[in-house]
């Protein structure tokens, strides 16, 4: 039996400094680590009131999606249709998937307002005339809204990702409006913004109303986020959201990548308030809170190691360069890529920072990666706590909804209370969706 | 419609089956998949995920490399990776993709062996099976690699009779300790356990398997060594679980056949007649053939009730008892479960159970994964709390 090797894994660990960018390792097998707080493309569909999920592909394709619905408590909002060995050969797909939503839509208790259709890999592969399918749907269903999904992670290297079309099929389902000058959205995010954030205070602090998909109550409540001036958003899987949206809809939108430094968050406040033509408030006291926040934290941390994984924020880089900065003892970073947002941030890490440990997540050699913790480590993300077997984390992912100075003030009482009080990393990180339903 | 499931969950695939089955040997799995199969495993099906390493990997496979045929960056990846963590063997199993497009697995296989000198094989796994039938092809061909090393041993001589233990996977048993119990019980009857097939063996312990004087199977999965064992071994095997009442119907037939080898299946009737569907007070018992047959007939002998089986994944017409049956179908199972008096079966099916139905809850790794784990009896040392008549 195989257990626990302990050997030096080769190929998935490099010094920042030997390190190449975009792509700092080869590509080989893939492992998954038993960190699973990240959503999916479920959980991100369950963010639309009043919708049903309707996946068509094979048992194994199946199985990952039906039982995150189980798992969130919603198997209610979620129906499958099996895609079987037969069906390669002998069946109309076309008609496969007309027939089988039909059924399903009419055997549900109640029409639901959307229907997320997830056709697969196999679909594209077989050629199958989606556009007839969906014709034919929208005719059946005359007050159904169908968002296109795929589920196709086969061509997700060279084209569009299952999260970037889903997200961009979600706003598809915005009717025209008129733009209300004073109502914006925040799109693409799985989780909440903080509400005390300093976005929702200066947006609030002029008259806007925010608008956010993961706190619509209702579909007519999504509805209205068709009337907003603006879309901001973060999240890197929402360009192709934002772009149709402005093309659709005519809504602007901005892309603030998430920060951790004073001079970005400074830009974005800047250009959030020069889009709005508003006056830019005075945030001086704000950011030396921050600083100061960070400061305090680096004393009581002291020499403690850090490390960071890309589950925790899409910029691990960007937040190990602040660290550093501010005395912190980054010791690794955990990233199977370096996103272009981050690209500058790496590069100074590698002149000034060259010896972090750079690691890979998904290559195969971290199957045998030393976990034996040498000394107490904090981890910032799921992934890092686990390849470190540290209860030390602060157990957030995709940046958890903190946003600017105030964020940072956050981020640092959450590094202090985790270096002080230990979790149980081993069932915390096992349960998918952070921030979701979890019946686990 | 057939196919459609607008309430319920879907069991678990066939490469998962097959990744489950050989877990715990020391070999690598390569499931030839883009993306996602790894962690669907991981998460929901493999509870020794978190404790046990195993080599279990997906290839990554991309649109391109399937259109343009380049079976050559998976070789190179398994080639690399297995020279440097050394597994004992190779299985390359293929999802979807890798099977419409008729990916040549079994030349990938033999160039693999090739490069690094390590047995490597692959199984005709698509993921459009269910998990069943991914332990059955897995288990048979470790079964055959195994023979090809070890010829069969003398008959046994001393005290303690021998057996294999086949079929065991968390799938079907989950980890509450049923596999334990279920080779505890052997020995405390005077068996020896050479190997369990395959959870708590090593790869070591099952080339062994030639020493044993006949095989316990205990789910359709171990059926396909088992069948081996007996070609080329001359092993027979007797199929059960020894739940309940099935202890003592168990120990006759394992008995007699350790003396005289005759394959057998312990639950099939030896009297009574099949099912009538029209029977009253009918409790319907959905899962997996052997573990659902073996507890429904341990089931009939101590409530005097029929309990007929469904079973939705792979199995085999000779592994079910007269008026069982086979069904997946949202569809085909929702008018079943609307004739029976008692349905016991996993949460996860509740939704299409009608109110009128008793509902007894026997949550199964296969179907609902690890959401109810912690809600799994060991029926072996549970049995009795399984009560159908109140």
């Amino acid at each position: 039996m195989l257990q626990k090797i302990h050997g030096q894994p080769s190929r998935a660990v490099v010094k920042l400094r030997d390190a190449s960018c975009p792509a700092p390792f080869p590509h080989t097998l893939e492992y998954s680590s038993p960190a699973r707080g990240t959503w999916n493309i479920v959980h991100t569909g369950m963010l639309l009131p009043e919708s049903h999920q309707i996946y068509i592909c094979a048992a194994g394709c199946l199985r990952g999606v039906v039982l995150t619905a189980a798992e969130m408590g919603a198997m209610h909002r979620f129906s499958a249709l099996e895609f079987r060995e037969k069906d390669m050969v002998n069946t109309d797909n076309e008609t496969f998937i007309i027939e089988g939503i039909t059924t399903i839509l009419h055997r549900l208790p109640k029409l639901p307002r959307a229907v997320l259709v997830f056709t697969a890999c196999v679909h594209h592969f077989l050629g199958c005339n989606l556009r007839y399918v969906y014709d034919t749907l929208h005719r059946r269903f005359p007050k159904v809204e169908f968002a296109e999904c795929i589920m196709d992670p086969i061509r997700q290297t060279q084209g569009i990702t299952p999260e970037e079309r889903e997200r961009r099929e979600i706003y598809r389902l915005l009717k025209k409006a008129p733009l209300d000058e004073k109502s914006i959205n925040t799109i693409g995010s799985n989780l909440p913004l903080d509400k005390d954030c300093d976005l929702m205070k200066l947006l609030a602090s002029f008259g806007f109303s925010l608008h956010d998909l993961t706190g619509c109550q209702s579909y007519e409540e999504f509805q209205a986020m068709a009337k907003s001036r603006l879309n901001l958003y973060w999240n890197p899987f929402t360009h192709l959201a934002a772009k149709d949206l402005k093309e659709r809809l005519g809504q602007e939108f901005l892309y603030l990548p998430q920060c951790y430094d004073s001079e970005s968050i400074l830009r974005q406040l800047r250009q959030i308030a020069t889009t709005l033509s508003i006056p830019l408030p005075d945030f001086q006291a704000k950011q030396q809170a921050a600083s100061d926040a960070l400061r305090e934290a680096q004393e009581i941390l002291g020499a403690t190691p850090i490390a960071i994984d890309l589950s925790f924020t899409f910029r691990p880089f960007n937040l190990a360069r602040v660290l550093c900065q501010y005395g912190f003892r980054v010791v690794q970073v955990f990233s199977d890529v370096v996103s272009r947002e981050d690209e500058e941030d790496f590069r100074w890490l590698q002149e000034h920072h060259g010896d972090i440990d750079l690691i890979a997540t998904k290559n195969a050699d971290m199957r045998l990666f030393n976990r034996a913790s040498r000394e107490k480590l904090l981890a910032l993300g799921q992934k890092a706590a686990y390849f470190n077997d540290t209860p030390y984390f602060v157990n957030l992912i995709e940046g958890g909804g903190l946003w600017g100075f105030h964020g940072l003030c956050r981020l640092t009482r959450l590094m202090v209370e985790a270096f002080h009080t230990p979790k149980d990393m081993r069932s915390l990180i096992q349960q998918k969706g952070l921030g979701g339903p979890c019946c686990l | 419609m057939k196919q459609t499931a607008t309430f319920i969950s879907t069991y678990s695939a066939d490469t998962f089956g097959v990744c489950s089955a050989l877990f715990e040997l020391g070999g690598m799995v390569v499931m030839h998949d883009p993306s996602g199969c790894n962690s669907t495993y991981t998460t929901h099906d493999e509870p020794r995920w978190f404790d046990m390493d195993s080599q279990i990997y997906i290839s990554g496979l991309t649109e391109m490399d399937a259109i343009l045929g380049n079976d050559q960056r998976l070789i190179k990846d398994i080639t690399e990776t297995a020279l440097l963590q050394k597994p004992a063997f190779i299985c390359i199993v293929a999802s979807q993709i890798p099977a419409l497009i008729g990916c040549d697995l079994q030349a990938a296989a033999r160039m693999v062996e090739k490069n690094t000198g390590i047995r490597t094989f692959c199984l005709p796994t698509n993921s459009m099976h269910y998990y069943a039938l991914g332990v059955y092809l897995a288990l048979e061909a470790m079964a055959k690699l195994i023979i090809k090393d070890y010829p069969r041993s003398a008959a046994a001589t001393g005290k303690h009779k021998r057996i294999n233990v086949l079929g065991l996977t968390p799938l079907d048993f989950s980890v509450n300790g049923c596999d334990k119990s279920i080779c505890g019980w052997l020995e405390e009857n005077g068996f020896s356990v050479i190997s369990r097939w395959a959870m708590g063996s090593t790869l070591e312990e099952l080339q062994d398997s030639h020493q044993a004087d006949v095989n316990l199977v205990v789910s359709y999965g171990g059926l396909g060594a088992a069948r081996v064992m007996e070609k080329e071994w001359g092993i027979p095997y007797v199929v059960g679980i020894p739940f309940g009442g099935m202890k003592k119907r168990l120990l006759q037939r394992l008995e007699p056949s350790c003396q005289e080898p005759s394959s057998i299946c312990a639950y099939l009737p030896s009297t009574t007649t099949p099912h009538d569907s029209s029977l009253e007070n009918r409790v319907l018992l959905i899962g997996e053939s052997v573990f659902s047959c073996s507890l429904a007939a341990a089931l009939e002998e101590e409530y005097r009730r029929p309990v007929q089986v469904i079973c939705p994944v792979e199995t085999e017409e000779a592994l079910l008892r007269p008026g069982d049956m086979r069904a997946t179908d949202e569809t085909e199972l929702e008018p079943l479960f609307s004739d029976a008096s008692v349905l016991i079966a996993d949460p996860l099916y509740r939704p299409i159970c009608p109110s009128n139905v008793k509902f007894i809850e026997l949550p199964h790794e296969g179907f609902s994964g690890r959401l109810y784990r912690k809600y799994i009896p060991n029926l072996m040392e549970s049995f009795h709390d399984l009560k159908i008549d109140e």
